[in-house]
């Protein structure tokens, strides 16, 4: 996002690879730590203008000013947080145990019986296609999909990503990603796996590291580095928020940033920041599983991989409508 | 001052008022004469007192909702039949599984040996497929309870009935006519696909969330700060102020004594009689809020036992809680038995009335009201009293101590509570038993709480508690995980009661729900704040953020089951063995 461009340019691929693990290493305590004791925020102050909602303080809603209370009490709303009220100063969420954290054990050695543990609904899945849709840009039309399944326990899942865009009915970039989900903290999972990107030009493969979670504000964000062949690096960022227009009526706005550590004439990709991708989806939940939606996604290629494509003769800014469906099961 | 809130659209939210006709579909009725929900009413078929019983578990097709759906029955019945017994006597209840798959009944709130108390892992290896069961024990009390299965979603699969056990004296209450008033929530959908869809997106089943509309509506009546700070708290933590339940209305058609509100289930009366009616939440998921309108109702017991009567227009009622009312309907006219979902996205009712066939008016539900602040904070300590009434209405009436509440009393989160199958932990809750809980405050209406009841004669064991074991209530809504101080059944160790000792347990609620805590074969004897006895129950409510207490006696060994009475808690681990060696 902006702050990478703006700290490091599009220049030096080290630096753009160093970026990109950065996100990874500094992400989950900044996120973690928005709510956690006193140390929060110290960690990574450089993360924390790119994430939305990230940088408050360590109780949320108590940082009000100690505003004298109007006399009009019965207009106040129930939910607010009282403004003057002295807060207690522990983190409601997250943050590491204290010293002198009660122990939850109260077996005094006794062991379950035998039969204890019932063998049920250990593992649980889901296959979510998000978009499946056509598109028709100043490019032409196309199709576009993106998927995400997982399978596994509450801790440790298999996480499976795939996106990829055909155009001028032949596959132009296609990737997909296998990965291993743990969960760190109430919202956050790490991620670690490989990526396989197909289409044109010849085919990469990637070890992926990355976070995944919800942070403040309900924004579903996901952040992965990847690593390559020949020192080949490269990063991305996914964000994307539902806004319910009704309970079913869902505006779904996307964002997403892709780096590379160095360049890929094959497959026309520039160092640095590659492209910016802004998608709007309104879909309607006909089903929870089942949504058709309409949208508007915006491309820009920037830096090199602009030059590519002016090179090529195609967009370096391109607007498409799309149509499609989103489900899962 | 108005607390927020927004009426569901009980038509697009497709709340199932069922078929008229739809029942059950040639049942077996080995023990159960149609429509048998009476103990005492004069002119009707009764339920006889019995010791001997035999209940086949067998699958029924079954028909609320214009679909036909398979659901396991006893005698093949929704609810099974009404048992009836006598205090003092020794009962044989042969089970006989005539499913597929195992199966158990537990007598839930009933007082007897670990082996009989039906739990397939801990009392015994539930019943096989073909095979059959014989239960024995004798009964030490009296009251109204039920029965439930205890294996796999059985339970939402209407594996179910109502138990109501005579005292071996008189009645404390004598009255013309009994009826059992059974609540359940019946889905045409598979409970194993409920509970994976929950796994999938907590939120499958909630069409109430907050919208754009809302925040408008919000800023439009409020200004824009007041809808942005309203929000705030709840979007920086993640959390949804419309989280009242898991499952709503959009599966569930919500059952009056087997019979969906279209069928309309109606007790019969005479104008001047007294009626007793045994209120039974044998609900998987669901908490109901119950009123007649146009009677006062009578609160006479609780969990089974006598409590000293109060009169109210509306009570809570927590799934598999139960509550003896007294009615006395004085018009030759229709009641409305009205029990709407805490979520206000559906209702199950009925008709008290001197003619069958009669109706009365059925209300609308009650506007949705969000959590509030003391839903996810608890007591907030108050700064200044002006500050502290402005912003939580409601907690100024009763009894309410604001000295005590300024000093919550602390609370110890457990290591286990940092992790990832934990959303919040609440530092300052409340422990006040006065509140009725979210929706039903300053409703207008005379709301039963805990700190109404009163059990008549005290505790069972005067001795002070020789020592306490706190255990929070955990999870995390986002990925449906559901805990003990953090850790799920299956990595769960036992706790363990010394036979014989006298323990106060302490709960405090680390989430936004209400949680229903039940502990086997033990009573449950709550405490009000100052740790003074309150009321004995078999099934305790715990309210969002909120620390309650209660004492038990250790005097029945065996391996005991003690979990959170929604279903889908428990099945993600919201349960804790107890061994009382």
């Amino acid at each position: 996002m902006t702050i990478h461009r703006r700290e490091h340019g599009l220049i030096p691929s080290r630096s753009a690879w160093l970026i990109a693990l950065l996100l990874v290493l500094v992400l989950p305590p900044t996120v973690e730590a928005q709510s956690a004791p006193a140390t929060s925020g110290s960690t990574a102050p450089m993360a924390m203008p790119a994430m939305p909602g990230m940088d408050h303080g360590e109780m949320p809603g108590m940082d009000h000013p100690a505003a004298p209370i109007a006399p009009t009490a019965t207009d106040m709303p129930a939910l607010e947080p009282p403004p003057t009220l002295g807060m207690p100063k522990a983190p409601m969420q997250g943050g590491r145990p204290p010293a002198d954290a009660r122990s939850g054990d109260y077996s005094d050695g006794i062991v379950a019986s035998p039969m204890h543990a019932m063998p049920v609904h250990a593992s649980s899945g889901l296959l979510r296609v998000d978009q499946l849709e056509v598109f028709h840009g100043d490019e032409g039309n196309g199709q576009r999909w993106e998927i995400r399944g997982w399978y596994g326990g509450d801790s440790d899942k298999l996480w499976l990503r795939s996106e990829g865009v055909r155009s001028g009915g032949e596959l132009e970039d296609g990737e997909l990603e296998l990965l291993w989900g743990h969960a760190t903290s109430s919202y956050w999972s790490r991620q670690l796996g490989v990526r396989h990107d197909f289409g044109n030009g010849p085919a990469r493969s990637w070890v992926a590291v990355g976070v995944q979670g919800l942070a403040p504000y309900w924004f579903e964000l996901e952040a992965t580095a990847y690593a390559g062949a020949g020192g080949r690096t490269a990063a991305r960022l996914r964000v994307d928020y539902e806004l319910l227009l009704t309970q079913r009526l869902v505006l779904q706005p996307e964002l997403e940033v892709n780096l590379y550590g160095r360049r890929d004439p094959q497959r026309r990709l520039g160092e640095g920041v590659s492209d910016i991708q802004f998608g709007l989806r309104l879909r309607y939940e006909i089903r929870r599983e089942f949504a058709p939606y309409l949208g508007v996604n915006w491309t820009r290629r920037v830096g090199a991989t602009a030059d590519y494509a002016r090179h090529d003769q195609r967009a370096v800014r391109e607007w498409q409508w799309l149509a499609g469906v989103r489900f899962w099961f | 001052m108005k607390p927020l809130s927004s009426r569901p659209d009980l038509s697009r939210r497709r709340f199932v008022q069922g078929v008229a006709l739809g029942s059950v579909a040639a049942g077996a009725g080995l023990l159960r004469p149609t429509g048998a929900w009476a103990l005492n009413s004069p002119g009707q078929p009764v339920v006889p007192a019995g010791t001997d019983f035999a209940l086949d578990i067998i699958e029924r097709s079954v028909n609320f909702t214009g679909a036909a759906r398979p659901a396991i029955t006893v005698n093949g019945g929704v609810p099974g039949p009404l048992l009836r017994m006598r205090e003092g006597s020794t009962v044989n209840l042969r089970v006989s599984n005539r499913l597929r798959v195992p199966t158990s009944i537990h007598w839930h709130g009933i007082v007897l040996p670990f082996r009989m108390d039906g739990v397939p892992g801990l009392s015994f290896d539930g019943i096989a497929p073909g095979e059959s069961f014989l239960y024995r024990f004798q009964l030490r009390q009296s009251g109204t309870y039920w029965y439930h299965s205890h294996s796999g979603f059985q339970e939402q699969n209407a594996l179910y009935g109502p138990l109501v056990i005579e005292p071996a004296g008189p009645e404390r209450h004598p009255t013309d006519r009994d009826y059992v008033v059974m609540l359940n929530d019946w889905t045409d959908e598979d409970p194993a696909r409920i509970y994976a869809k929950l796994k999938k997106q907590s939120d499958y089943y909630n069409f109430a969330q907050p919208t754009v509309a809302d925040f408008f509506r919000d800023v439009r009546e409020k200004g824009l700060s007041r809808a942005l700070s309203m929000r705030r708290m709840w979007n920086e933590m993640r959390m949804n102020p419309t989280d009242l339940g898991d499952v709503s209305g959009y599966t569930y058609t919500y059952l009056m004594n087997g019979a969906a509100p279209a069928q309309n289930w109606t007790g019969l009366f005479r104008p001047g009689e007294k009626l007793r009616l045994r209120f039974i939440n044998g609900s998987a998921s669901t908490f109901f809020d119950v009123r007649i309108p146009g009677l006062k109702m009578t609160v006479i017991a609780a969990d089974g036992q006598d409590v000293e009567p109060v009169p109210v227009d509306e009570f809570r009622i927590a799934v598999a809680e139960t509550y003896d009312v007294i009615v006395e309907p004085r018009e030759e006219r229709a009641y409305t038995v009205f029990a709407q979902s805490i979520d206000r996205g559906g209702y199950a009712r009925g008709t008290l009335a001197p003619r069958a066939g009669m109706t009365a008016e059925v209300p609308p539900v009650d506007r949705r009201v969000w959590l509030d602040m003391r839903d996810m904070m608890g007591a907030m300590p108050h700064a200044g009293h002006d500050g502290g009434h402005a912003a939580m209405p409601g907690m100024d009436h009763g009894n309410m101590d604001h000295g005590s509440m300024a000093t919550a009393p602390a609370v110890h989160h457990a290591r286990s509570e940092y992790g990832p199958g934990v959303d919040m932990r609440v530092d300052t809750p409340r422990s006040n038993l006065d509140d009725p809980g979210v929706g039903l405050r300053d409703n207008g209406r005379r709301v039963l709480t805990y700190a109404d009841l009163h059990t008549v004669d005290g505790p069972l064991d005067a001795r002070e508690p020789g020592r306490e074991i706190e255990l929070h209530l955990t999870g995390n809504m986002e990925r449906f995980m559901w805990s003990f101080d953090g850790i799920r059944y299956a990595d769960a160790r036992p706790v363990h009661f010394n036979a014989g000792e006298r323990l106060r347990i302490v709960l405090v609620n680390d989430t936004m729900m209400n949680h229903p805590i039940h502990l086997h074969g033990m009573w449950s004897e709550l405490e009000n704040p100052d740790g003074r006895f309150q009321v004995r129950k078999h099934t305790v409510n715990v309210q969002p953020a909120q620390r309650i207490s209660y004492a038990v006696t250790a005097d029945a060994p065996g391996r005991w089951a003690w979990h959170c009475h929604l279903l889908y808690h428990m099945e993600a681990g919201m349960m804790r063995e107890v061994v009382v060696s």
